[in-house]
């Protein structure tokens, strides 16, 4: 297992977490607008928000991340960082990335949450109604606090996904667990299977915790009916 | 009970499994040299790129055509295998010991360079072909000379391979690396002109020029050593020696030359002298 330690493991799964950890937070925020979007009263928004939906997570990840690099970046020229910070390629991609990775875990966070609001009972709204709140109000202090609290255990899941889905980034190359992965299998021929294991153990760490601490928070916070 | 009985059931279905899995890996023929599974057979099925223009490529239309095809063909042809008894495997780059060692393919024709933890799963015969790493620039582009007019200059590669770890060892300080998954990519790129440069093997690069002699130009300096080899089931020494004969007439009668023109000249390749077999 020597050869392990001439390569930078823990710098490559560092990047992992990070991508996932920005791409979470970006896929909350947006995941919970675009929820917000399906249930609202404007039927303009929730057009907009079922096309959305349907469009993005339909499509390949593969094909979105790619997208991003070749159409956004390549072709339509939209750059991220200092172009001339000699580091442009590195953040650039790092950013596309998380871009790509926020537009398509956000449908997933979207869909649980709109699953967590049917979970509250229409009584709740129809008192804040009756209150005088409006829908926004009525969303946001009533509705969605209750709807999260049930909805813990599928974002575990989808969080899950996303670190698996961050392996895509090496299609653009961000240099995240799976591109480190490559260059070991092409330097390292003779240790092919103990490659894929110590990188699938690597993964099982990330993600084992947060499943097992995120199902131990679902079961303390969920709202008992 | 119940629950022991089928523990007992699983564990008796994942050995047979696995004794399968192993079994079948090997293959009936595993203790016979290629040379002797050719002349029995009378088939041989070889692992080849199906994605490298000039090298080794799958046409729209089923066929196959490159270089390295013509150098499986010729020592196919010499092992007394019909070229309709030849059956092409698609090899990817990470594969490739793995289709040799399990047997899937009797030999690997695919920009295979010979290395030493390579021959630590399999044997090589050869080299038949020795190349480098290049640069291929647009065809307009006049500021990149060779690997020391990189100052700045965004170059691609595909992910983890070797010329991509060289830019990354050796080049760092002045050019920034742009990895993907297929040379494609970088191709659209380098078009798109976000991308100054695209760098591999040079006769892989030579194959996309030829593609495309007025969108790209090759540089044509070689700033390292990589040599094609064949790869084949390790310890198969007689099955080496007819490969490498084969190789050797393949360049005396001139057909290793004339392939090389034909593949790779519209590029304006200028075809090396042809190698010596070292892997003896």
């Amino acid at each position: 297992m020597d050869f392990l330690s001439r390569y930078d493991l823990l710098g490559a799964f560092w990047v992992t977490v990070r991508l996932t950890v920005f791409s979470a937070i970006g896929s909350l925020v947006w995941g919970t607008v675009l929820a917000g979007m399906r249930v609202s009263p404007v039927p303009v928004m929730r057009a907009f928000g079922t096309a959305y939906v349907n469009l993005v997570r339909n499509t390949p990840l593969t094909l979105i991340i790619l997208g991003t690099s070749l159409g956004l970046y390549s072709t339509l020229g939209l750059a991220l960082a200092d172009e001339t910070s000699g580091t442009f390629l590195k953040d650039n991609n790092f950013r596309l990335a998380v871009l790509g990775f926020v537009a398509y875990t956000s449908t997933f966070v979207c869909e649980s949450l709109r699953s967590g609001i049917n979970t509250v009972p229409v009584g709740q709204a129809e008192a804040a109604r009756a209150l005088g709140l409006r829908f926004s109000q009525t969303l946001w202090i009533v509705v969605l606090p209750q709807a999260f609290r049930a909805v813990i255990a599928p974002l575990a899941s989808v969080l899950i996904a996303l670190t698996k889905n961050t392996t895509v980034a090496s299609a653009i190359g961000v240099a995240e667990a799976s591109l480190l992965m490559s260059e070991m299998i092409e330097n390292e021929a003779d240790k092919l299977f103990l490659i894929f294991l110590a990188i699938a153990a690597g993964f099982v760490v990330l993600t084992l915790p947060t499943g097992l601490f995120l199902g131990w928070v679902a079961k303390k916070v969920a709202v008992k009916r | 009970m119940r629950f022991t009985r089928m523990l007992r059931v699983g564990a008796a279905v994942t050995a047979l499994a696995l004794a399968a899995a192993c079994g079948g890996g090997g293959g009936g023929n595993s203790g016979k040299s290629l040379v002797q599974r050719a002349k029995d057979t009378k088939k041989v099925s070889i692992g080849i790129k199906f994605d490298q223009p000039g090298l080794g490529q799958k046409t729209p239309d089923g066929k196959y055509e490159g270089f390295d095809i013509d150098v499986a063909r010729y020592v196919a042809k010499e092992l007394g295998v019909d070229e309709g008894n030849i059956e092409f495997k698609k090899a990817e780059s990470a594969q490739r010991e793995n289709m040799i060692e399990k047997g899937e393919v009797d030999y690997v024709v695919g920009t295979y360079s010979i290395n030493d933890k390579r021959k630590e799963k399999v044997s090589f015969a050869g080299p038949y072909f020795i190349t480098g790493q290049d640069l291929l620039v647009r065809a307009d582009n006049t500021d990149i000379t060779g690997p020391e007019t990189l100052d700045g200059k965004k170059l691609c590669s595909v992910k983890g391979s070797t010329p991509a770890q060289k830019i990354k060892s050796d080049f760092s300080k002045q050019a920034e690396l742009q990895e993907y998954g297929g040379y494609s990519e970088c191709l659209a790129g380098l078009s798109s002109g976000k991308l100054d440069a695209l760098t591999t093997d040079s006769v892989i690069l030579a194959g996309y020029a030829a593609q495309n002699p007025n969108k790209f130009r090759l540089v044509g300096k070689v700033f390292t050593e990589e040599k094609y080899g064949i790869g084949l089931k390790k310890g198969d020494n007689e099955g080496r020696d007819a490969i490498n004969k084969a190789i050797e007439k393949m360049i005396a009668d001139g057909a290793w030359k004339a392939s090389l023109e034909k593949h790779l000249g519209p590029a304006g390749y200028k075809i090396p002298d042809p190698p010596a077999i070292t892997e003896k």
